[in-house]
């Protein structure tokens, strides 16, 4: 019996294969919009949380210069080698603190250049950076101390200069000074900004400062705390630290700013997963659009089919039969329309995810329930209707133009 | 015919049927007492709103009387359930309407295996029933078109053939004519005229048109919810 309504539903969905199209559509992009669009956040969370990993454990962003409306940073005055000596010596529990000082250089090898950021600093940029090197070696304490140009080149730059080469040993200019390359980062990819954190050349600080920058100032420090240590201790100390060195007044806002990247990681997240929340809220609407929109096929197919019903009432079909194969009809285009939503949306986060270079991340309960709402609308919205119209008199349903 | 010789297969006793309640109250049937038996073929006749139609759904067992007594083969059917009348329909009638009410974008074997589904039977079965009863109205070749591929004449045989292929006692056309032209009407009637001949199905046929009527056995007239006469017809074939 049941195989047998199974067939009859089948039967009169093909017959009306405009009208079963329609509604099944309904279904295909409510279930396909949900998943994708979560898909894609989830990709996105997944991605973020990825690079934040990679920004290093423990990081502090030290910078001159206030952030935000209102706060200028330029004018604030840049740090020098001994601001960088007295963080290393007088707060406690650090693992690492690297300067940087950054500029944007033409870098040449052969017939190829590139414009690419130099960063100039020293061997514990590799520690916070949390950064290893595929080829080559890190800077030797001669070469930092003596301002030998050497460089360290990130993926991109190598990709650019050398193509397939490998480029350790050679030597490539850097504005107008020679510098031979001893090591070669490990690829990073993007970051969740979209920059290409591997368009980079690493120098030691001295030679960067006398030989490029022609002054010695230092526009940034990373510091790495101690897995132990508290991040909130140390920022309070390299801030109590650097506004004595810079002899600010009581009260005097600072002109600096220590940001801790776990904090900034936290915010990020929180963010990304918001935009996560918005993106499934906007397809929760395209959803109920769905819902709809099925609710009125399937309001509509059942006052057209009227007369079919009465029809088959008449000729000695039971209403718990004609109930049975409109429930059936329903109930399969609602399965198949999910499913054809399920493919629909994955296909789509496949894509995009793709595109975006983010990582797929299925997430089953949201297909679980974009299917069952889905699933949930087209039979209630497929049955009920019938039901009342099932309920006629014969005589009624067959005079139903 | 062979009135009081046989057990009326069909007998109304006082039969009345009421619409609306108070004031707005209609009499369609007002205390009709009619007995058809096996064999006959039946016309009824009647001008609109004389309860014609109304006799006829109660007869059908779509409609169930407001008072008196249907006896179908001798069984008083009371007040049946839904899907107890439901059950008669399909065990014992068989209806062919003036709109033919073939089942749209559906091929005239598929209609006429419809029955026989709600019945149980299986597949192959219904298949070679309803190709049977297509034979026997004329339509060996229509058997894969669907009513839109089909004249109106072809449609109603179609519809004719879903009536029989149950092997009804009774078989009920109301207007089986109606939407169909003089010379198609006069095959129509020629299939459902042989139908009662030679297989002895009660026939009962709502209709105004003297001409459809002559075909029948007997011709019983309805003004104003009562039988105002019920006569042989002397020009019957």
């Amino acid at each position: 019996m049941l195989f047998e309504a199974v067939k009859l539903a089948l039967q009169a969905i093909q017959r009306n294969a405009l009208r079963s199209f329609l509604t099944v559509l309904g279904i295909v992009i409510g279930v396909g919009a949900v998943i994708a669009m979560v898909t894609i956040g989830r990709g996105t969370t997944a991605k973020v949380s990825a690079d934040l990993a990679q920004l290093g454990s423990n990081l502090l962003f030290v910078r001159p210069g206030q952030f935000g409306p209102g706060r200028a940073s330029t004018d604030a005055k840049p740090f020098n080698t001994r601001d960088v000596e007295a963080i290393r010596s007088q707060v406690p529990g650090l693992r690492a603190v690297a300067p940087v000082a950054q500029k944007s250089f033409t870098v040449i090898y052969g017939a190829e250049n590139r414009q690419t950021a130099v960063n100039g600093t020293d061997n514990d940029y590799f520690v916070t950076q949390d950064w290893t090197l595929t080829g080559g070696r890190q800077f030797l304490d001669g070469e930092i101390r003596s301002g030998r140009a050497v460089c360290v080149l990130g993926e991109t730059v190598r990709d650019k200069l050398f193509g397939r080469g490998d480029p350790v040993g050679r030597n490539i200019r850097v504005k107008n000074v020679s510098c031979e390359v001893i090591g070669l980062l490990r690829p990073k990819g993007q970051s969740s900004t979209g920059a290409d954190l591997d368009d980079v050349v690493l120098m030691p600080l001295r030679v960067y400062h006398r030989r490029l920058a022609g002054n010695t100032d230092i526009g940034s420090i990373n510091v790495s705390a101690r897995d132990d240590v508290d991040t909130a201790k140390v920022q309070a100390d390299i801030e109590r630290l650097l506004r004595e060195r810079r002899n600010m007044l009581a009260g005097q806002i600072d002109d600096f700013s220590v940001r801790d990247m776990k904090q900034l990681a936290e915010t990020t997240m929180a963010t990304t997963q918001m935009l996560t929340a918005l993106l499934g809220a906007v397809a929760a609407v395209s959803l109920l659009v769905g819902g709809i929109g099925i609710m009125n096929i399937m309001l509509v197919s059942v006052t057209e089919r009227t007369r079919e019903i009465g029809i088959r009432l008449a000729i000695g079909a039971l209403e718990s039969q004609v109930l049975a194969q409109f429930l059936v009809e329903a109930v399969v285009l609602s399965l198949f329309g999910g499913l054809a939503g399920i493919l629909l949306g994955l296909g789509l986060a496949w894509l995009a995810t793709g595109g975006l270079r983010v990582p797929f991340v299925l997430d089953t309960p949201i297909i679980l329930i974009a299917f069952g709402f889905s699933a949930l609308v087209g039979v209630v919205f497929g049955y009920f209707p019938a039901r009342r119209v099932a309920h006629l008199d014969p005589i009624e349903a067959l005079r139903h133009e | 015919m062979q009135e009081g010789s046989k057990p009326p297969i069909i007998e109304f006793r006082g039969v009345t049927k009421v619409y609306g309640t108070g004031h707005a109250a209609v009499h369609a049937l007002a205390g009709v007492d009619l007995a058809i038996a096996e064999g006959e073929f039946v016309a009824i006749m009647g001008p609109s709103g004389s309860g014609k139609s109304t006799a006829m759904n109660l007869i059908g067992c779509l409609d169930k009387p407001s008072a008196g007594d249907y006896l179908f083969k001798g069984v008083s059917l009371g007040q049946l359930s839904r899907d107890q009348r439901t059950m008669l329909r399909r065990h014992f009638l068989g209806f062919v309407f003036q709109g033919f009410n073939l089942l749209p974008r559906t091929t005239a074997v598929e209609n006429v295996e419809l029955p026989l589904i709600y019945r149980g039977l299986p597949q192959a079965e219904r298949r070679a029933m309803a190709m049977t009863a297509l034979r026997r109205v004329g339509l060996e070749g229509r058997e894969h078109h669907t009513s839109a591929e089909l004249s109106g004449g072809q449609q109603q045989r179609v519809a004719i053939a879903r009536a029989i292929v149950t092997d009804p006692v009774v078989l009920l056309a109301d207007e089986p004519t109606g939407n169909l032209d003089t010379k198609t009407s006069r095959e129509i009637m020629e299939l459902v005229s042989s139908l009662n001949r030679e297989q002895g199905i009660t026939v009962i046929m709502v209709t105004h048109e003297n001409d459809i009527a002559a075909y029948a056995g007997r011709i019983v007239r309805f003004v104003d919810g009562k039988v105002e006469s019920d006569a042989p017809d002397r020009e019957a074939a």
